[in-house]
């Protein structure tokens, strides 16, 4: 087909491709769309089935619609908000690990493991343990602006354009240490911050409570909205400044656009349940094997398959640890070194 | 390339051989020779360099480390001019005297000391090894797991002892995991710094994890130790400390200082001058992990001290290479002067020495970035 297409000169004049375009049968086009919309759905209704008290699929049915059923007040007070929120946070977190990668043109670039949530979280440590702020209106602005400050000063230090996996990631394990001593102390000062934000800082989606889930979800829908905007030129950028700026693409203006939406997003959704890590990193890498490299694609993909990676682990640390639960932070953590540590070995060439 | 400010050009730049490059360009590194042995094994051998502004530094930063030491033992409920601590530590004070500083003050400054100093010679090696200047043991992992051994230990209620044993233990069996991740063929500083940050993304969750398993004031005790302090340091804490530097500081600074000053240079050069690289590093790494682990059980894992002190022993010696000895002594000055700020400086609250730090180590990063923006790096 490929010969055929190429050889025939009369044709309208298309730009080389460097790889025969791969045969893409419905199937595999089927593939795409429907497996992770599959894979979230199942674990949609596990997060609302699983709990201290198991229900099956027809009674969280009944729950949901039902105000009279027994379920209704587990449902709607206490399993609804978690799952909603799991979905906004991971659909947050892992688009904004796809941005990154885009941006920062690096397969290791996550906002948790390159501090931009941990710059939320010192910023949501100190409204706590100094100011006094005890509520998510509250917190909400100050975990905005420390993504912000975090997201830029990160991309300064690892070298913008320049910059090469290792030294973007050290810059980030550097401020991520300098934060995370800083929270530390924060707690130290004040033993009932210490008590709330020792939950807080491991990264949770069990304080979930319809309230937060409607302050997030504007912050979130933003940065989504700007994110999907983005793919296009960001798909620009991936070829070059020189290149994307021939296409008619703004650099500066894209990488300004790029690092409000992170911001946005990992603000956001790091003043709802804390830092977590990894589910960015993953997230993109698992469906870049999907769709390819093309952001239009990746970026919904992801939105769509890390909250079903965000509610498994929670799902999962529900499980594993009856009757108390592990927190959704840990187990992507736990879950998400060792891909990390894969994915170094195998890329990453002396 | 001009010697002097160079180094912070070289900051992030992984993997270049900017050591190496600085070293030619400023002519400061002194002549090797390679002279074969009646074995016919070569080995290196140089001229015993003695640079006068390394060794002013060094003694400079000792007599200002010795100096804080005298003014916190001086300093208190009790007070006492220096020359009465001098006095009394040379056996010339009172018994009251002798004894609140003999054993209520002394453990806590020698334990200050070597403290700081093992940090910052771990640090100068793990600097050197994976040759980034941001590569230090906090920010590889091996002290989050010195720190997850003691959480450990304080979740299943153990008491001091038991807490630096699984300091230290938490400290060896991660630096020995990540040394096998890292191992493929040899060991290269990139996978070192990749393989150290995700084991410390990791360990950072099952720390927080740890955190909230325990009760309350455990957990406060737990964050005291992480975060680094030395409140009540006895002479229990202090001794192990200085029986194991005794014998890890001679076999790193005497052993191995100059080859690793050499594989600075590149492996290939430091392979073809008799230097065995990767015997070399598995020495130095083991050294280093239990120099952190040591010091992380004696006082927690105090921040930035590893990170900072080799920087500024190198600027303030404009000597490239490891600075090992010189290093070791801005941390124990580091440290010491340290404590004695987050003592005495805020009035009644004594801080841990730990948020002091902090607080400077991330003032001394960002001002770092700064100097990189304005070399036009950034």
């Amino acid at each position: 087909m490929v010969v055929t297409e190429s050889s025939q000169l009369s044709g309208p004049v298309r730009a080389p491709r460097k790889h025969p375009p791969k045969a893409r049968p419905a199937a595999a086009l089927l593939g795409t769309v429907f497996g992770p919309v599959l894979a979230l759905l199942a674990v949609l209704v596990l997060s609302l089935g699983l709990g201290a008290r198991p229900m099956s699929p027809a009674e969280v049915w009944q729950g949901l619609v039902d105000t009279g059923s027994s379920a209704y007040t587990v449902v709607h007070e206490m399993r609804l908000p978690r799952t909603l929120l799991g979905l906004l946070a991971g659909a947050a977190l892992g688009v904004a690990g796809g941005v990154m990668q885009a941006l920062t043109r690096n397969p290791l670039a996550d906002p948790g493991l390159l501090g931009i949530n941990a710059g939320a979280s010192a910023a949501v440590a100190t409204a706590a343990g100094l100011l006094g702020v005890a509520t998510f209106q509250g917190y909400v602005w100050f975990a905005l602006a420390g993504a912000a400050a975090v997201s830029v000063l990160v991309y300064g230090v690892g070298g913008g354009r320049a910059a090469t996996p290792a030294r973007l990631a050290l810059a980030g394990a550097a401020i991520n240490a300098a934060l995370y001593s800083y929270v530390n102390g924060t707690m130290l000062l004040d033993a009932a911050s210490l008590e709330t934000m020792r939950f807080w800082t491991v990264g949770s989606l069990a304080s979930a409570q319809s309230g937060t889930v409607a302050m997030v979800a504007p912050f979130v829908a933003a940065g989504l909205l700007l994110a999907l905007a983005l793919a296009r030129p960001l798909n620009a950028l991936a070829l070059g400044d020189d290149s994307a700026r021939s296409l008619g693409a703004r650099p500066a203006l894209i990488r300004t656009a790029a690092i409000v939406a992170v911001t946005l997003l990992c603000g956001a959704a790091t003043a709802a349940c804390g830092p977590i890590v990894f589910v960015g990193l993953m997230v993109p890498h698992l469906v870049k094997a999907l769709t390819g490299p093309d952001l239009r694609r990746l970026l919904p993909c992801c939105a769509v398959l890390a909250p079903a990676l965000l509610l498994g682990a929670d799902v999962l640390g529900r499980i594993v640890a009856r009757p108390g639960e592990l927190q959704a932070g840990i187990v992507t953590a736990v879950l998400g070194g060792p891909l990390f540590l894969y994915f170094v070995r195998r890329k990453v060439r002396a | 390339m001009p010697a002097l400010g160079v180094w912070p050009l070289g900051l992030l730049a992984f993997g270049a051989p900017a050591f190496g490059v600085r070293a030619c360009g400023a002519g400061e590194v002194r002549p090797v020779s390679v002279v074969r042995t009646a074995a016919g094994r070569p080995v290196v051998a140089g001229i015993v360099a003695v640079r006068p502004r390394a060794v002013a530094v060094g003694i400079g930063c000792l007599l200002l480390a010795l100096a804080f030491g005298v003014l916190t033992v001086g300093s208190g409920d009790y007070p006492m001019s220096p020359a009465d601590v001098l006095r009394t530590l040379a056996g010339g004070g009172g018994p009251a005297e002798d004894f609140v500083v003999r054993e209520l003050r002394l453990p806590r400054v020698v334990t200050a000391l070597v403290v700081g100093a093992a940090l910052a010679l771990a640090g100068a090696i793990f600097q050197s090894l994976v040759r980034n200047p941001l590569g230090s043991p906090d920010l590889l992992g091996f002290t989050q797991g010195a720190a997850t051994g003691a959480l450990l230990v304080v979740v299943a209620g153990g008491g001091s002892a038991a807490l630096a044993g699984g300091a230290v233990l938490g400290g060896v069996v991660t630096g020995v995991v990540i040394y096998l991740l890292a191992w493929r063929g040899g060991l290269h500083g990139h996978r070192l710094v990749l393989v150290g940050i995700g084991a410390t993304a990791v360990l950072t969750g099952v720390n927080g994890y740890l955190l909230t398993r325990g009760r309350l004031m455990e957990a406060a005790r737990a964050m005291l130790w992480l975060t680094g302090s030395l409140d009540g340091r006895g002479w229990e804490d202090a001794l192990p400390l200085l029986a194991a530097t005794a014998v890890l500081v001679p076999v790193v600074l005497l052993g191995c200082a100059r080859p690793l000053a050499i594989t600075e240079m590149g492996d290939d050069l430091a392979r073809g001058l008799g230097v065995r690289v990767q015997g070399l590093r598995l020495v130095l790494t083991a050294a280093a992990v239990l120099l952190a682990s040591l010091a992380a059980a004696a006082a927690g894992p105090v921040s930035f001290v590893a990170l900072t002190a080799p920087h500024l022993a190198r600027r303030m010696t404009r000597t490239p290479g490891p600075n090992l000895l010189t290093a070791a002594c801005v941390g124990a000055a580091l440290l010491t002067g340290a404590d004695l700020a987050a003592q005495r400086l805020f009035g009644d609250h004594q801080l841990p020495v730990g948020v002091v730090t902090g607080v400077l180590g991330g003032g001394y990063l960002v001002w770092l970035l700064a100097a990189q923006r304005k070399a036009g790096r950034i």
